[in-house]
């Protein structure tokens, strides 16, 4: 059986300036129709690459990304992305900020009134009814990641694509949206590739949590398989000892494998570029 | 809910608002203290020295008393028309400000365009940007000569010289923000595959506008003063040959008056463009 999404032998080589740098070295991964895929690492490790990668927003110097049969080649809806930042329109509403996706890839599929029923189902679907007509400086933080997701799901993507999609949120919205995810991804079954560098969003979240060695010339360390059952509660998987097992094996990856080595000037340079790299992870 | 509360309620609210002064009054008050009294007081404190440096027997300036009587003919008679150059104050204003909205617009126009393709074109921009950095130094007043020249009639040759004073702020921020738009709208606009035309006025318009407004601001600024003193030399009707005419007949208090004119339609035409400006780019700051 050929997967869905497969990503075969990417590479990519930065040239800058000269100096060529090797981020990603032969990546493969496949990743079956519904699946929810995490990929970890630390941060400058290239997970976004990858992930911009099949986007299409960046091209592999290499190897190719495989999406139902057709070679990625460029951006489209088929892969829609939430971004770390929301990155909504601030001159237009909520609602129109879905509608102008919705607008665009239903344009011939759907008349004018079903796409209006089908901007506000999703935005009902992520709870943001009571705030259609209101800017994104308008509302919090969690509400317009709510409008990003919406925005994505509205545009019935093959393979939905997450870029640190809670990082930027304080723990409690955090833990909030990612049950939001989690009920949608039950009702809707997509296939999902998010990034993340928090273990336990991964190990709830996921069907298989991969992991991403150091860079450069980074590459999949280990795939871990997820086998909790579904629907699951974060209270009741706390005192589990399979999802406590996971937890562990995807730090001991992340904090005796793959820790980090840097000497000391390196770490103030690290430290100081980290709000960057962060904010480009 | 309020029922039970009302009636322990209702007593104490005559007693405790009758000897308080009423919201609006106070609100009035603190906006007539706070803004209007300071510029008042400047205002009346610099008349009163200007009327007395003026007041001596050979002061070369007239007080600001002999301006209001001298002129008290043209304030309370803005729209005669004897006929000529002879007009009306209103109509002096109003012949200057359709030049400014015919070179002004024109230089919207071709500034946002050019604003864009230097924007969207580092091509474009490498071959442009040396010419524009150059031209826009040249002062408003070198073009008339060469205008004159080229159009033999002073009427288009003012309108140029509006336009081609305007036309480089308008260039230049357009073309900033244009550079200045975030990757994220652009990667939205890559996946939602928006074709030129879509990505245009959906992101790229809106995007830019903030900046795009600055320099419209700037431009309106500038070609209000570049027409006054392009009136001065091309005569007709219109503000700058008013002021050029008052001097050589020696009626300086019309020129004074003119002056407080020019600088009041200057300021609306600032207010203006900024009022468009924030109702357009309203929301357009990230949030």
């Amino acid at each position: 059986m050929t997967p869905y999404l497969s990503i075969e032998h990417v590479e990519k080589r930065f040239e800058r300036n000269g100096v060529s740098s090797h981020v990603l070295s032969d990546i493969n991964l496949r990743v079956e129709r519904g699946e929810y895929i995490s990929i970890i690492g630390h941060s400058g490790c290239g997970k976004s690459t990858v992930l911009n990668i099949v986007a299409g927003l960046i091209d592999s110097s290499s190897g190719v990304v495989i999406l139902d049969g057709k070679e990625v080649r460029d951006p489209g809806p088929d892969r829609s992305l939430v971004f770390q930042n929301h990155s909504l329109l601030p001159w237009l509403t909520v609602y129109e900020n879905v509608a102008l996706a919705v607008d665009k890839v239903f344009k011939r599929s759907k008349s004018r009134a079903e796409r209006k029923e089908w901007t506000l189902r999703h935005l009902d679907m992520v709870n943001m009814s009571h705030a259609l007509h209101k800017r994104p400086s308008e509302i919090s933080g969690g509400m317009k990641q709510r409008v990003g997701i919406a925005r994505a799901l509205a545009m019935e993507p093959k393979v939905l694509l997450l870029d640190e999609p809670f990082g930027a949120l304080d723990a409690l919205t955090r833990a909030h949206l990612q049950d939001e995810v989690m009920r949608i991804q039950g009702e809707l079954h997509n296939t999902v590739m998010m990034i993340t560098h928090d273990v336990d969003e991964a190990v709830l979240l996921s069907d298989r949590i991969v992991m991403m060695t150091n860079g450069p010339s980074a590459t999949i360390g280990e795939i871990l398989h997820i086998d909790l059952p579904r629907p699951r509660n974060r209270i009741a998987l706390a005192n589990d000892p399979r999802y406590n097992q996971y937890r562990q094996a995807v730090l001991s990856f992340l904090y005796e494998k793959q820790r980090k080595v840097e000497d000391l000037g390196q770490r103030r340079q690290s430290s100081d570029s980290k709000p960057q790299a962060q904010a480009r992870a | 809910m309020n029922a039970p509360a009302n009636p322990i309620k209702a007593p104490a609210l005559p007693s405790s608002a009758a000897p308080r002064t009423p919201q609006w009054y106070v609100r009035v008050r603190d906006y007539l203290v706070q803004r209007t009294l300071p510029p008042v007081l400047i205002g009346g404190a610099l008349l009163l020295i200007w009327q007395m440096l003026c007041s001596g027997p050979d002061a070369a300036l007239p007080p600001p008393t002999q301006v209001v009587s001298d002129t008290w003919e043209l304030i309370i008679h803005p729209f005669y028309d004897n006929g000529g150059n002879d007009v009306g104050l209103a109509w002096q204003m109003l012949a200057s400000l359709e030049r400014v909205a015919y070179g002004y617009l024109l230089a919207v126009i071709a500034g946002v365009s050019l604003g864009v393709l230097v924007g969207q074109s580092t091509w474009a921009m490498r071959g442009l940007d040396p010419l524009f950095q150059i031209l826009r130094t040249v002062p408003p007043l070198a073009w008339l000569p060469l205008s004159l020249a080229g159009f033999k009639d002073s009427h288009p040759s003012a309108i140029f010289v509006i336009f081609i004073t305007a036309i480089w702020p308008i260039i230049i921020n357009t073309s900033v923000g244009i550079r200045n738009i975030p990757e994220d709208y652009r990667n939205v606009a890559k996946v939602l595959r928006l074709n030129g035309l879509e990505y245009f006025h959906k992101i790229m318009l809106p995007a830019a506008a903030p900046y795009i407004f600055s320099g419209l601001r700037i431009g309106v600024g500038l070609s209000w003063l570049a027409i006054i003193a392009a009136e001065m030399l091309i005569g007709g009707v219109g503000i700058g040959f008013f002021i050029w005419d008052a001097w050589n007949a020696s009626r300086i208090s019309d020129i004074i008056l003119a002056l407080i004119y020019v600088g009041v339609v200057g300021y609306l035409l600032d207010r203006l463009v900024a009022m468009v400006g924030q109702y357009v780019t309203r929301g357009t700051s990230a949030g």
